[in-house]
């Protein structure tokens, strides 16, 4: 699953602040489709954001966080230029991961 | 008879050898991804199936929390969508290492769990699915004392149903 992360960092002082949204369907569980079958529970688990060696967010979802779900937060450090590497596993087992820069 | 079984014999064996052959495509197919950190054994699977918003906390931190007015919930009076609720939690509080944020009338109450490392500030924006109206409940992890902020949200149509 390539090319599912959409990430922007930008910095203002000492502080950098992060929005991202990832491409994924996070399936409940609880919504049956036309047929009537429930569509079984498909939600990314943990979300991972890494500056300069460091997590500096970790996020742990469940299924009731919404379709293509939207994070914003923010850290301290990060210069314009630098990395910040952004990874996510479901619980179907499925990643994805993005080195953006920060702005 | 004996020609029967044989053949059957190296059917068999001819099976094996193209489910191996597949097995061994399969993992050339994926290989361990090399730069996905995050990792799921981090997901607190017992946190995420609690239906009782004492035992959820619990199970995530191993403690109860105290209502303060020191975490800042904003989320909407009324939300026309429950699929897609604006969340966002905050905190003046020093030393924040966790924020969880709790639907109490979903089907599973906990919806998202943060950690908050030192340097990283005490605030996350996200956006939850609600099945009715129903309270949001914030927990922040500070010091390591959990305190609480709550809101009711009104839903009109439901985002966990279907």
């Amino acid at each position: 699953m390539a090319g599912t992360i959409r990430v922007r960092a930008t910095t203002s002082g000492d502080t950098t602040e992060v929005q991202s949204l990832i491409r994924h369907p996070m399936d409940s569980g609880f919504v049956k489709d036309a047929k009537g079958e429930l569509i079984p529970a498909h939600h990314i688990e943990v979300v991972q954001f890494e500056h300069g060696g460091k997590t500096v967010f970790t996020a742990l979802w469940g299924p009731a966080v919404s379709k293509d779900p939207y994070l914003k937060f923010s850290f301290k450090g990060g210069k314009a230029g630098d990395d910040l590497k952004v990874s996510w596993v479901d619980n179907k087992g499925a990643s994805d991961s993005l080195v953006a820069k920060i702005q | 008879m004996t020609e029967t079984s044989d053949a059957l014999a190296r059917r068999t064996i001819l099976k094996g050898a193209i489910a191996g052959g597949l097995a061994g495509f399969g993992l050339g197919a994926f290989p361990f991804p090399a730069f996905a950190d995050a990792d799921a054994k981090e997901w607190p699977a017992d946190a995420f199936k609690s239906k009782n918003e004492a035992e959820t906390i619990k199970a995530l931190y191993g403690k109860t929390a105290e209502a303060s007015d020191k975490v800042s919930l904003d989320a909407p009076e009324i939300a026309e969508n429950g699929a897609v609720v604006p969340v966002a939690v905050s905190s003046a509080l020093p030393g924040v290492t966790g924020i969880a944020l709790l639907v109490l009338e979903n089907p599973n109450i906990l919806a998202a769990a943060y950690k908050i490392p030192e340097g990283t500030q005490a605030s996350v924006a996200n956006r939850l699915k609600m099945a009715k109206t129903s309270k949001v409940v914030a927990i922040v992890e500070s010091g390591g004392k959990l305190y609480s902020a709550t809101k009711e949200v009104k839903v009109t149509v439901g985002g966990c149903g279907g």
